[in-house]
């Protein structure tokens, strides 16, 4: 870790605030994209039997 | 154009119409104001015409959503966009309308609201000319929101929601423009900033309207 | 088979489908190792500022996320545009795509630079001309994506936010103007400003850049990925309704 001194709250806060909207968006999509990718298969399945 | 103005301030006016319900909001916004920072005219004062302005800005808000909504429940929406008045004539008369029913009064009624927040007394007339040249930018924004949700069920939350941050530029001049009027300072650049707003309002977004109204009754 | 290649062919559907899918691993590989590479060499491998200390590190995050906000936006006003004229469906997913994307990009700015507001300027949230000129272009974003969600109709729902996009970029810069106008800033531009270390020497200015590149990296992949996305769930829209019909 380097030595972040008295702003250490700072620091870390924007870093991790970034990270869990950062993450938090590309979960949302994958997810989202996963869902809808199984759900449309499903249908194409649906349609061709 | 001149036959909807008419019809339309006529319908306002009428008992129902909605006509005074915009004043009768700002009355009331600008009495509770000082329950809620304290009678001293040396708090209101200062903050007397931000809120003369914001009260104002709401009340224009309120009646938004029947711009169209009514018209398009009787069908005479879909006669006017088929009538040889072309649509971007209809969404100007609409936002004449709505100016006239509600900005106009408004601006009209500001003056003697602001005795009650301790204005002193040169910002009287300045907030009256304020707001007289801000409001039809407001309203000619407000009608655009309304042409944008008009076919929605649920719209009104979602207009206030569109409207309000197109609404910052006029609130921000208009309020400048009252508030060194007040203050007895020169107010000739913010003046012209609002004007060139509203008259950029007047120009451009009756066809940006116009185009949301033909999306909407296809 | 036609042989002509131009830009337009990728706006079909099925062709940007085919070839975003084996771009798409690549690109988001390439934008982790940016960000990785960028932020790691930000955060641990570069030196405090004389006077700002630590809290300058705060930009690899700040300047990249406040970029693509903007970006984010311009893109949405060109791929409006774009569908206005041309009525390619994957510019109109395109432009839906974006918003969410460009949102967070506005809150990371926004909250990055509260934080870094914090500690120079004595307070959380200071009514400064940039920092509110990004919560203003939050609210578009917020009105932006609520509109979409409230119609029904995606060809509706395309043409109402294209024109909102369009009438929204004119009085996001209008608004720009006027607030700066409205408060010049209570704190004298460059010598506190984020900008001026840009200026300031290369062990700033590289790794700001590293991370920069994957900031549009990540952009250009999230937007890709949810664009495939809409693709697929309109494609499932259409299917269920003809089935509903059946």
């Amino acid at each position: 870790m380097p030595d972040l001194g008295k702003y250490a709250v700072e620091v870390g806060a924007a870093y991790g605030l970034s990270a869990v909207l950062i993450v938090g968006l590309v979960a949302v999509t994958l997810w989202r994209g996963k869902r809808v990718k199984r759900a449309l298969d499903a249908a194409e399945g649906r349609r061709n039997a | 154009m001149i036959r909807i103005l008419s019809r339309d301030v006529a319908l306002a006016v009428r008992a129902g119409g909605g006509f005074g319900l915009s004043l009768a909001f700002f009355l009331i916004v600008v009495v509770l104001v000082p329950f809620g920072v304290g009678p001293e005219t040396a708090v209101l004062a200062p903050i007397a015409p931000g809120i003369l302005w914001l009260g104002a800005l709401l009340a224009c808000l309120l009646s938004l959503d029947r711009v169209f909504a009514l018209d398009r429940e009787d069908g005479a929406l879909d006669l006017l966009a088929t009538a040889p008045v072309p649509l971007e004539g209809v969404a100007l008369a609409k936002a004449g309308a709505h100016w006239l029913t509600t900005g106009l009064p408004l601006s009209l009624a500001a003056p003697f609201l602001a005795v009650l927040l301790g204005l002193p007394a040169p910002g009287h007339l300045w907030l009256a000319v304020s707001l007289l040249v801000g409001t039809p930018a407001l309203s000619l924004i407000g009608t655009f929101g309304a042409a944008l949700t008009v076919g929605l069920k649920r719209g009104g939350l979602l207009l206030s929601l569109l409207v309000l941050p197109l609404y910052v530029p006029t609130l921000i001049f208009g309020a400048d423009v009252a508030r060194r009027g007040a203050e007895g300072l020169a107010l000739g650049p913010p003046l012209a900033l609002l004007g060139a707003v509203t008259a950029g309002c007047v120009a451009l977004l009756p066809f940006a309207t116009a185009a949301a109204l033909r999306v909407s009754l296809r | 088979m036609q042989t002509e290649m131009s830009l337009w062919s990728y706006a079909n559907p099925t062709r940007f489908m085919a070839t975003t899918r084996p771009l798409l691993p690549w690109l988001s590989a390439l934008a982790a190792a940016c960000l990785v590479v960028g932020l790691v060499w930000g955060f641990f491998f570069t030196p405090d500022d004389y006077r700002q200390g630590s809290t300058v590190k705060i930009i690899y995050l700040h300047v990249p996320s406040a970029l693509m906000a903007i970006n984010a936006w311009f893109m949405m006003l060109v791929a409006s545009l774009i569908w206005l004229i041309r009525r390619h469906h994957v510019s109109a997913l395109a432009a839906k795509a974006a918003a969410p994307v460009g949102v967070t990009m506005t809150l990371v700015a926004l909250v990055t630079g509260a934080v870094w507001g914090s500690p120079m300027w004595g307070t959380w949230w200071a009514w400064d001309p940039r920092l509110t000129s990004f919560l203003i272009l939050f609210l578009f974003y917020l009105g932006y994506m609520a509109l979409w969600a409230a119609i029904e109709d995606p060809d509706t729902a395309a043409d109402l936010t294209s024109v909102l996009c369009l009438v929204g970029s004119v009085f996001a810069v209008l608004s720009r103007y006027a607030v700066n106008f409205w408060n010049q800033g209570l704190h004298q531009g460059a010598s506190l400003s984020l900008d001026k270390e840009e200026n300031v020497a290369d062990v700033f200015y590289i790794p700001l850049l590293v991370c920069i590149a994957g900031f549009v990296l990540l952009f250009v992949a999230l937007v890709l990925a949810r664009t495939r996305t809409e693709i697929r769930a309109r494609r499932l829209h259409a299917l269920q309704l003809r089935e509903r019909m059946a």
